[in-house]
């Protein structure tokens, strides 16, 4: 990811300042259910795994409740989208904490645009209730039994999703209620 | 004649006699919401029954903005995110920035960054105190905090240039050295600060309507909190010792000698002592932060991303073009994606960058503590009374501004 003749590499690059634990992380999970993920990757001192939308709620609560695991914090949940052209076009990222062991994890989940579907992990975590409210709102990515999924930004009569990149910057279409 | 305006489910008007419970809308322009929030709330007599937030009345885009700008133009925008604690936004995101670029700062610029950004977190407590205080009846407090303030703003104002939006910090460093004597300037405050404290707690603490206000209300468990994402001081005012600046160091945090405050009452007293303990925690970093100041550079070097001196600019050919294509064109970033957590004022700051190479990000998402403490309102309310749910917002330490982004 990272090639030699980047810009403002001058300095020796330095180790992450986050006490994350990626590879025995990463390898508790791969042993016990190999299935869940599709993708590992380390950059920049973080992991990332990549989840399939099917296994999402699952991983959570395993990420959750397995000792020495223990991520029991949701700390943010946003949405991406790589551009109208590109497929998979959406993600959303779920960015984990442990309180008690002070490390962090990032899960994805990558979405076609045509089914934009993905599982609530409200019931893993209750904090994701309007972080998801906040990615239906801006990317319209849809979460299947989400308690009350409105738009929590925008009004709600809002026409399209504001953090599209086919969503232009500025406007002038008047505001009115339809 | 039959109107056109179809009447979202939520605002029609039912009427229901025999029921005695009532719908109010609390807010926008309420002035103990602290700024445009509002609530639906449902009553049965003075008891809240149920209490919906609505946010979204400040959303100015700022993220969608973020991915039309330069990444050291983004600084700007992260000074009107949380407006009571600029600097620790725009910490925030030059440390991501700088993670993706792999850039390590020299180190007076961290200690300058630690000092500074104590400071603001004093400024943003006493911002909280002093409105907190004013929405449960309690004025006098109110002048004390600001007088106080004004001591901090006038410092961040003589290093930076800006009162409330100073953009101090720079991807690479700051924007530039403090000023001849700003180290006594903050003796000054620091040797007065103490006593400032000892009056709030003379004020509000032994204040028997302070506390009947504020003990018992608004109760959060420890295990709830977790569960709702809570952080920062309500998080440890619900016993839960956690701060990132012990968690997961960064700016070289782990080299100062501070305590984490926590308090077990899990209620709105619980917050508020947390807070005030707070302050004295940042009063002693900054004075280790003082004696910590040693001469040096404040800018990494990284020529091709930090702006050269104006000195150099006017004497090396390869500095003027450097500043050039800085201004001009930007710097590219290397394809990758940060989540960077800092201890903000009000709870854990995260940001998320995503970039996909070039000089613009593709992504920009800010985790405001504000957001998600908001969120646990409806939890915290059940079952208060009216007057309760202004000293629950009041200790929530909300900032619109970042809510609605």
């Amino acid at each position: 990811m990272e090639e030699q003749n980047q810009p403002g590499t001058l300095s020796e690059p330095k180790a992450s300042q986050e006490n994350t634990a990626p590879s025995p992380l990463a390898s508790a999970f791969l042993r016990d259910h190999p299935e869940w993920v599709s993708e590992t990757t380390f950059a920049l001192g973080e992991t990332t795994l990549v989840i399939p939308r099917e296994h999402i709620v699952a991983a959570c609560a395993f990420l959750k409740s397995t000792p020495g695991l223990e991520f029991n914090f949701l700390a943010d949940l946003c949405g991406f989208d790589r551009g109208p052209e590109e497929e998979p076009r959406f993600e959303v990222n779920y960015h984990l904490f442990s309180i008690t062991k002070h490390h962090r994890v990032r899960l994805k989940v990558v979405l076609n645009e045509d089914d934009a579907h993905v599982p609530t992990v409200t019931g893993v975590w209750r904090t994701a209730n309007w972080h998801e409210r906040e990615t239906y709102d801006l990317f319209g990515v849809v979460f299947d039994n989400h308690p009350d999924l409105r738009r929590i930004l925008l009004p709600d009569d809002w026409q399209g999703h504001a953090l599209r990149k086919d969503f232009p910057l500025r406007g002038y279409e008047p505001y009115s209620l339809k | 004649m039959s109107t056109t305006l179809n009447i979202p489910p939520q605002f029609e008007i039912v009427d229901r006699p025999l029921d005695t419970q009532m719908t109010i809308s609390m807010g926008p322009q309420h002035p103990s919401t602290h700024g445009v929030l509002r609530l639906e709330l449902v009553l049965d007599g003075e008891m809240v029954v149920k209490s919906t937030p609505d946010i979204g009345y400040l959303h100015t885009g700022m993220e969608k903005l973020f991915e039309y700008k330069k990444y050291q133009q983004g600084i700007v925008i992260t000074d009107r995110m949380d407006y009571l604690n600029p600097l620790g936004n725009n910490l925030a995101y030059v440390m991501a920035v700088e993670k993706l670029l792999q850039i390590e700062i020299p180190e007076r610029a961290q200690v300058i960054r630690v000092l500074t950004c104590e400071l603001q977190r004093i400024a943003s407590h006493l911002v909280w105190l002093g409105t907190h205080a004013l929405d449960i009846g309690a004025m006098t407090v109110f002048f004390y905090c600001f007088r106080e303030r004004e001591k901090i703003l006038n410092l961040i104002e003589a290093a930076s240039g800006g009162r409330l939006t100073p953009s101090y910090f720079r991807i690479g460093g700051l924007m530039m050295d403090l000023p001849a004597g700003f180290e006594r300037r903050v003796q000054q405050f620091q040797d007065a600060f103490l006593k400032a404290v000892e009056d709030f707690h003379k004020l509000l603490t032994g204040n028997r309507i302070f506390q009947k206000r504020t003990q018992g209300v608004g109760y959060i468990s420890a295990e709830d909190a977790i569960d709702w994402g809570l952080s920062g001081p309500c998080l440890r005012g619900s016993g839960v010792a956690i701060d990132i600046r012990r968690a997961n160091p960064y700016t070289g945090y782990e080299k100062y000698d501070f305590e984490i405050p926590t308090e077990p009452d899990c209620d709105v007293w619980a917050r508020y002592l947390v807070r005030m303990r707070e302050m004295k925690e940042s009063h002693k970093i900054v004075q280790q932060a003082l004696s910590r100041l040693q001469p040096g550079p404040v800018k990494a070097d990284a020529p091709k991303v930090v702006l050269p001196d104006r000195e150099a600019m006017k004497t090396h050919m390869d500095a003027l073009i450097h500043h050039f294509l800085i201004v001009a064109e930007g710097f590219d970033v290397p394809a990758g994606e940060v989540y960077h957590p800092i201890e903000a004022s009000k709870g854990e700051l995260g940001v998320y960058i995503k970039s996909t190479g070039g000089p613009k990000p593709a992504r920009v998402h800010f985790r405001g503590p504000s957001f998600v403490n908001l969120s646990a309102l409806p939890h915290m309310s059940r079952g208060a009374m009216i007057a309760d749910i202004v000293a629950i917002i009041g200790s929530l330490d909300i900032v619109l501004g970042e809510i609605d982004r």
